[in-house]
């Protein structure tokens, strides 16, 4: 091991990117983002469809030079000293990847032969549940067990630095599990990970940094911890929220609660009372819920999660 | 670091990289059945078919298997180093193969020299098979250091510039544009290209012929089994087409 922990804040980061710009002819997809990610840790990049996210990734796995700014992966300019800088990364791509006539274990133990000290094939294979599909041709495999093999791809060289774009998509709830027990095994021996992801629970889980993007910039960056607690004034106060059938009289239930509350319906179904609530706070609302027939599901009291932040910076109308 | 997933990463030999990349396409290329029936069945069936109709019917003057296996051979490695590498190679874009082992430690280099060393196993192979298959209908070719010299350039030159050809549509168009386009440009030198039959038979049309890389091809095999000589004229017109077309393809090839 080095001298310097890779967790130590004060070695070298694993990414560096400051100010970058890509533009596709007109359209600006990345219009002066910054992001640092310290070494051995789990980076969650957030954002909505076409925030930019995918174009960042490709640029620091060397697809795409930058039009402005710096990009550095692990200290190395990722398009001029590309030779170096790949053998030690691993890039789980978004699908595809694998031929499409190639076996599971075949492509494998193919990528595997282009290291040194590639892992165990076998291993890989079973920790990732691949082994009842090794000998399946890579277009029989479902898209579960597709996305599986390339996030093998990007492991089995051992690199230093992953970057997984949207690795659980499609998955069921178990292989979910299964790669983020592989991903957290992968930080707790070193590996630096990036990820996207459009799924909230997965980079509160997950991450130890989590960078929002949207039009082409970081627009939030922190621990979800941070995120979800240090934001606006209200989030110290928490919130209590319910589903229930739409237009629900919410000046009534307005009425029926101290001044400092604000209760909201957004989207329609979807009401959250946000103030300093306490046990009282929860009796009311129940109580008139009883009054008013409307049985609140999905009753919620608590900090704010990750997704709530999210639609915050990002709003939530469709893209 | 002492975990199973502590990194230690580094990439394998060049060489090594190259070898496994070539042995990989190749089982590939061996895997996909029409491919194979582009690369084996239908030269066989034109060999046996020419060979058979020229002794019923008396097309062909003079020994049949001598004048057609040339033609035969050139035709299988046509099939090889354009139609299959375009089909596979659209494919490899459309599924993201190509994007993903720009990720990877192997090269853009190492991945050309993988895949010509997978062409000319294939070719290898498909040269013994028609050869195999020429002899037992009677072919008896001249065999000195010339034939093998000339076949080798010729076999080498005409894959490259057949190859660069295919490359250059499989990375402009759409992956099922190229497998259309790939089978009907193989159908059409077939049979119009001097490709099994030598340009000469084409008659003034034939020297145009000559100046295509599947006339070209079709000279340079003829001249080495034929005659035992080096056909220089022949892998002077395919080294202009190789030129030309992985020029063309190194300006406009698509990774993604």
């Amino acid at each position: 091991m080095d001298a310097t922990s890779p967790r130590d804040p004060l070695s070298p980061p694993a990414l560096a990117v400051t100010g970058l710009v890509m533009r596709y002819g007109e359209k600006v997809a990345v219009d002066g983002l910054s992001l640092s990610v310290r070494q051995g840790v789990i980076a969650a990049v957030l954002g909505p469809n076409g925030a930019g996210k995918t174009t960042t990734l490709e640029t620091c796995e060397g697809y795409r030079r930058p039009q402005a700014g710096v990009v550095r992966v692990l200290g190395l300019d990722p398009v001029a000293e590309r030779r170096r800088l790949l053998p030690r990364i691993g890039v789980m791509l978004q699908g595809g990847g694998a031929w499409s006539g190639v076996r599971a274990t075949e492509m494998l133990r193919h990528v595997a032969g282009m290291y040194t000290h590639p892992l165990d094939v076998g291993l890989l294979v079973e920790r990732l549940g691949l082994d009842s599909c090794g000998r399946t041709p890579y277009r029989r495999l479902s898209g579960g067990q597709q996305q599986r093999l390339g996030l093998a791809m990007a492991l089995v060289g051992r690199p230093e630095l992953v970057f997984v774009d949207e690795p659980t998509a499609g998955l069921d709830p178990q292989a979910r599990r299964t790669v983020w027990d592989l991903l957290e095994e992968l930080r707790a021996d070193g590996v630096t990970i990036v990820l996207t992801t459009h799924f909230m629970d997965e980079a509160e889980r997950l991450a130890d940094e989590v960078f929002v993007v949207d039009h082409g910039r970081v627009v939030a960056a922190g621990s979800p911890a941070a995120l979800t607690t240090a934001h606006p004034a209200e989030a110290d106060q928490g919130s209590l929220a319910f589903r229930a059938r739409p237009g629900l009289e919410i000046g009534l239930l307005q009425s029926a609660l101290p001044d400092v509350f604000r209760v909201v319906e957004d989207p329609p179904g979807e009401y959250a009372v946000h103030g300093p609530v306490g046990p009282d706070t929860l009796a009311r609302v129940t109580t008139w819920c009883a009054q008013h027939e409307v049985l609140p599901q999905g009753l919620h009291v608590g900090r704010r999660t990750l997704e709530d932040v999210f639609l915050e910076l990002t709003g939530r109308e469709l893209r | 670091m002492t975990g199973a997933f502590a990194p230690a990463p580094g990439a394998a030999p060049m060489h090594r990289q190259v070898r496994r990349h070539a042995l990989m396409e190749t089982r590939l290329l061996l895997r996909n059945g029409e491919q194979l029936v582009l690369a084996l069945v239908i030269p066989l069936v034109v060999l046996f078919a020419g060979v058979l109709a020229a002794e019923r019917f008396d097309l062909v003057a003079g020994d049949a298997a001598a004048r057609l296996t040339p033609g035969v051979i050139a035709l299988a490695v046509m099939s090889t180093a354009f139609t299959s590498l375009a089909i596979a190679t659209g494919f490899e874009r459309r599924y993201g193969v190509i994007k993903w082992l720009g990720s990877s430690p192997l090269p853009r280099s190492g991945l050309l020299l993988g895949k010509t060393g997978a062409l000319l196993l294939v070719e290898a192979a498909q040269i013994a098979v028609v050869a195999g298959a020429a002899l037992a209908l009677g072919w008896r070719p001249s065999a000195g250091l010339g034939t093998l010299l000339g076949v080798a350039l010729t076999v080498l030159l005409g894959t490259l510039a057949f190859a660069a050809l295919g490359l250059l549509m499989a990375g402009t168009l759409r992956a099922e544009a190229t497998l259309a386009a790939a089978n009907l440009v193989f159908v059409l030198l077939a049979i119009g290209g001097g490709v099994v039959v030598a340009p000469r038979e084409y008659g003034e049309f034939g020297a145009v012929l000559r100046l295509l890389p599947s006339g070209a091809l079709h000279e340079g095999l003829a001249t080495a089994l034929g005659e035992g000589s080096v056909g220089w004229p022949a892998l002077a017109v395919l080294l202009v087409w190789a030129a030309i077309g992985g020029l063309l393809t190194a300006r406009t090839f698509r990774w993604e």
